[in-house]
């Protein structure tokens, strides 16, 4: 992170979904806490990955950051502009520069238009001409992608899986955008595929200098791309660090499980990762577990654990900007760490 | 479900409340005035205001209405026809009768046909979608999938008369449309509406047979059922239990909807039998101006409608044990 | 150990299953041979539209019989499954072999609850009494760990995570102890932390049942935690099988290797680009001609006289070891390197 202003700044950020329930008025009865006060800062070209389990609070994230959602609480900075609250109005310049490239490349292409008109869209809307016409930019950015500007007047069903992601990856670059929210982009594709469009975000980001908000569950393929990371569970970030730190040093044990939990393809008669095993499930956001969060599963919690909830600092040992929001932080030699019960009902 | 019914209760006297209310506006802010049409030739303005004051118009519209929803709950005294009992819906200057009466009288014929018709269609329409479901491209499906087609676009005065004129009075197979009370005689009742039951069902047996096989057709490709046949389940209970089950919520959607219009009165049907049900009671009196009346059936066929759009609901609720009632 | 070893359990040869769409016949296996013994697993690793659960709807009989033309044998424990009457198939679904699928949710009946589901395949092929059925369906449901299983018994798959459903979905699977287990990508749709524990309890069900268990997957660290053989599929056929380990640490397909090379991992180095296949997997209406990857394939111009494009390579097995690729061993050992040196890393 440079000493700058940060492109993206991001404090206390929340959304609370209210649960409408009671009788015989309905009100408000409570809410499903998808997000609860989220601090992150993304710097100009950097790309920041946030990787958790399915319920994290990480897509719905990528929607407050992009304002789909309108945040509960908290505060989001675009290059020093509040756009927390923001009307149509005052995004419209804005929407053109944060966009958003989605999971499912079958759902979010239009398969009633040609490829030309899905990626000259953002174009027409925001109403920009670029030298030498929209036509030939659409042309230019399907060659950018690794498409064949020859198939400017095909519509989405005549491509693949991968090739419908570079339609969408290029109708995000439409407007030469500074910052890019990328939920789940390659986590429908085959694996042979996915490869493929990794490259292409990484070629982008480089060459073009764009930031990117990477959200997937897949931890080795965020490793690949972002350079910093913060990990999410039950709508708050658990740990953040720079790439190297987080996976050489992971300090959470929620960091450590999960990491230990990625299985791997090699075959090592005498595994050099530890295992650690999570007993039962991910709590419901509605009604969180008091303190901190991950202390149901954790085989460290304490009493501390339940009444306070853990501050994401620096904690000793860690790097700076290398953040962690836990009482009892792993080191290095607290390998291997002890291996859960697999019977959940001990920890329910 | 307690809780549910309360709530979809109020719910639906709220809609009903609205819906006479609006009904009421609409009836008498139209420029015909019932004073007018039953003073006759010879009018004076002091008759005309004798008449106004008997038929209870002589009040601005809010007032009525607050006067005819009173009625409902407590009765209500016409100085120029006497009392009209609670629940009094208005009193129809045309029968010189209640409206409620009048409705009363009428409601045992509809609430026959459209039961009537609707086991017929309910077991022939599913009946033979389920069929076709199950012989899926092949010749009965075909067969089923073509019939239903030529079934809904037939028209109920074409069939109706053609019916009535071969099957009752060509070839005598069939009885004369006519209504005995099921008390009275329930073999009559029978014979006497089995024409038209089997004629108004005739669309609908159509649009159930198209539904069913869709519905069913949409199932049977669904992954629980594939787990079910790969737990050694025969194809049969697959299809009863799992499938069928799956199918049965748009259906009793459709069904719910269905009945509920029945309710309010199968017009043409019971103007092709001459049969007088609500729904001829509807069109006599519109051609009458008949304003009370035309009011109490028009809230009689809302009342049937959100009364069965509660119970699809709960029924939904039922078959599909994911959707919870709050 | 590999499954030569024993007499094999579940044996398929030279299997062809071939629908016919209204756009013409899909291919969709087209010659696939493979053994499995008791108390085994194989995993099937492919991509989408490679075969690999049409392959396993077929052992279970599943497949839609008048699109269907079918071809080769399948003997389970000496058993001719192809020519068996759907009557003789629905004795041993559920009994002698089951099938757990990806997306649990959608393969539990919403309609039922957990424990009627699981009860009535015991009733079914033991003829338990109520009663017997639901007590062995706790039983089921505490064996495969769900807290609590006397209460979830009576739930439905809604109130039940992702996780736990799955979990239920096994015990329904065993409940009559089988003797396989056909794993339709089982973990795809779950978190990795759950995936680890849905993995574990399979290992442990399978020592304990001495269950043969075909695990389909797309995903090569999956293979690497539960596989004792791998099969590769690739366009409707086997390009590769042998050990895990041989596969995994001594890719001899070219397809294999770029399976393994375009993997990110989370170790080795990351500035690098990946190494994708290039190209999309081939459509089975309208296969390539001969190997069916050369189109994607970066060593099809090494093998003379264009054989990629016009001959299909035969899958030679000795041993359990074997792949079908045109290039020499010596010059799969002179290209490989490079790439190998990457794949190492994952």
């Amino acid at each position: 992170m440079s000493d700058t202003t940060p492109l993206l700044d991001v404090s206390g950020l929340t959304k609370h979904f209210p649960i409408k329930g009671g009788f015989p008025i309905r009100r408000t009865v409570g809410a499903v806490q998808a997000v609860d006060g989220l601090d992150f800062q993304v710097g100009e070209g950097e790309s920041l990955g946030l990787v958790g389990e399915s319920g994290c609070g990480k897509s719905t994230t990528g929607r407050l950051i992009t304002r789909l959602l309108e945040p509960s609480a908290g505060k989001i900075t675009y290059s020093g502009q509040d756009i927390t609250h923001a009307n149509r109005k005052a995004l419209a310049p804005i929407r053109s520069e944060i966009q958003m490239i989605f999971q499912d490349p079958y759902a979010s292409l239009n398969p009633r238009q040609t490829v030309g008109k899905i990626v000259a869209g953002p174009m027409e809307i925001n109403n920009i001409n670029p030298a030498g016409g929209r036509e030939a930019r659409v042309r230019e950015l399907l060659e950018i992608v690794g498409l064949n500007p020859e198939h400017y007047n095909r519509f989405p069903h005549e491509f693949s899986g991968g090739q419908r992601q570079r339609i969408g990856v290029a109708r995000a670059l439409a407007l030469e955008p500074k910052l890019i929210v990328a939920d789940e982009p390659v986590s429908a594709l085959d694996v042979s595929i996915q490869a493929q469009v990794v490259n292409l975000l990484q070629k982008v980001q480089r060459e073009l200098g764009i930031a990117f908000v990477f959200i997937a569950h897949d931890l080795a393929i965020v490793r690949h791309f972002s350079q910093r990371v913060a990990v999410m569970y039950l709508g708050k970030i658990v740990e953040i660090a720079d790439r190297d730190d987080l996976y050489g040093n992971p300090r959470h044990p929620y960091t450590r499980a999960l990491l230990s939990a990625v299985p791997e393809a090699t075959v090592d008669e005498t595994p050099a990762r530890e295992r650690i095993r999570l007993a039962g499930d991910v709590p419901s956001p509605i009604n969180p577990p008091t303190g901190c969060r991950f202390r149901t599963r954790c085989w460290k919690a304490t009493e501390k654990c339940a009444t306070e909830a853990p501050p994401l600092v620096q904690v000793e040992g860690n790097k700076p900007g290398h953040l962690t929001a836990c009482h009892y932080p792993e080191t290095a030699d607290t390998v291997p760490a002890p291996r859960l019960s697999k019977d959940p009902e001990a920890a329910a | 479900m307690f809780r549910f019914l309360v709530r979809r209760t109020i719910g639906a006297l709220v809609i009903l409340l609205i819906v006479s209310a609006i009904t009421f506006w609409l009836f008498y802010a139209v420029p015909r005035d019932p004073a007018m049409m039953s003073c006759g030739k010879n009018c004076t303005p002091a008759s005309l205001a004798q008449i106004r004051h008997n038929l209870g118009i002589d009040h601005p519209i809010p007032v009525q209405y607050w006067y005819w929803l009173k009625g409902i709950f407590v009765g209500r005294e016409y100085s120029g026809f006497g009392h009209c009992n609670a629940p009094c819906l208005g009193y129809s200057f045309a029968n010189n009768e209640p409206v409620f009466g009048t409705i009363m009288d009428r409601l045992p014929l509809t609430l026959s046909l459209a039961f009537g018709s609707a086991v017929i269609f309910l077991i022939f329409g599913v009946g033979t979608g389920m069929i076709a479901a199950l012989k899926q491209g092949k010749f009965l499906d075909k067969f089923a999938t073509s019939a239903s087609l030529l079934g809904s676009s037939l028209q109920i005065y074409f069939v109706g008369y053609i019916a009535l004129y071969f099957l009752t009075f060509k070839l005598g197979i069939l009885d004369q449309p006519s209504y005995t009370p099921l008390t009275d005689n329930p073999v009559q009742w029978f014979s006497g509406l089995l024409l038209p039951w089997i004629v108004l069902s005739i669309i609908f047996t159509a649009n159930y047979t198209r539904m069913a096989r869709s519905q069913l057709v949409e199932q049977l490709s669904e992954d629980y059922v594939r787990t079910a046949r790969a737990k050694g389940l025969s194809r049969a209970n697959v299809f009863l239990r799992f499938a069928w089950r799956g199918a049965m919520g748009p259906i009793v959607t459709v069904f719910g909807i269905d009945l509920g219009t029945l309710i309010g009165g199968a017009i043409i049907t019971e103007q092709v039998f001459s049969l007088q049900g609500i729904g001829r009671l509807s069109v006599i009196s519109v051609i009458q101006s008949d304003l009370p009346m035309l009011l109490g059936v028009t809230v009689l066929s809302a009342a049937a409608i959100v009364f069965f759009n509660i119970f699809v609901d709960a029924a939904y609720a039922f078959i599909d044990p994911r959707i919870r009632l709050a | 150990m590999t499954s030569t070893d024993q007499q094999p359990f579940l044996s398929v040869r030279d299997l062809k299953v071939h629908f016919s769409t209204e756009d013409g016949i899909v291919k969709a296996v087209d010659g696939l041979s493979f053994d499995l013994a008791k108390g085994q697993t194989l995993g099937i690793v492919g991509e989408s539209g490679s075969g690999k659960s049409v392959t396993n709807l077929t052992i279970l009989g599943l497949h839609d019989r008048d699109r269907t033309a079918i071809d080769g044998e399948i003997l389970l424990d000496g058993k001719e499954l192809l020519t068996a009457t759907e009557r003789e198939l629905a004795q041993l679904r559920g009994n002698k072999m089951s099938m757990i699928f990806q997306d649990a949710l959608a393969s539990l009946s919403p309609y039922h609850t957990v424990g009627k589901q699981i009860s009535e395949v015991y009733r079914k092929h033991t003829g338990a009494s109520k009663k017997e059925s639901r007590e062995r369906a706790i039983e089921m449901l505490k064996r495969v760990g769900i807290p609590q299983p006397e209460v979830r018994v009576d739930d439905y798959p809604h109130l039940f995570s992702g996780g736990m459903r799955q979990r239920a979905m096994i015990a329904m699977a065993l409940v009559c102890d089988p003797e396989l287990l056909i794993a339709d990508e089982p973990t795809t749709a779950l978190d990795v932390t759950v995936q680890a524990q849905i993995m574990d309890l399979l290992k442990d069900l399978q020592q304990e049942f001495g269950t043969a268990i075909v695990f389909i997957t797309h995903d090569l660290g999956v293979i690497a935690d539960i596989a004792d053989d791998v099969l590769v599929m690739y366009g409707g056929r086997c390009v590769e099988r042998g050990t895990k380990k041989e596969v995994l640490t001594d890719p001899q397909h070219p397809y294999t290797l770029g399976l393994l090379s375009s993997m990110p991992s989370l170790e080795g180095p990351v500035d690098v680009p990946l190494m994708p296949i290039p190209g999309s997997p081939p459509s089975l209406l309208n296969p390539p001609s001969g190997c069916r990857f050369h189109p994607r394939c970066a060593f099809a111009e090494k093998v003379a006289g264009g054989r990629c494009s016009s001959e299909s390579p035969v899958l030679e097995v000795v041993d359990g070891r074997g792949s079908a690729c045109h290039l020499t061993t010596a010059q799969r050992q002179e290209l490989f390197a490079d790439l190998a040196a990457v794949a190492q890393h994952n």
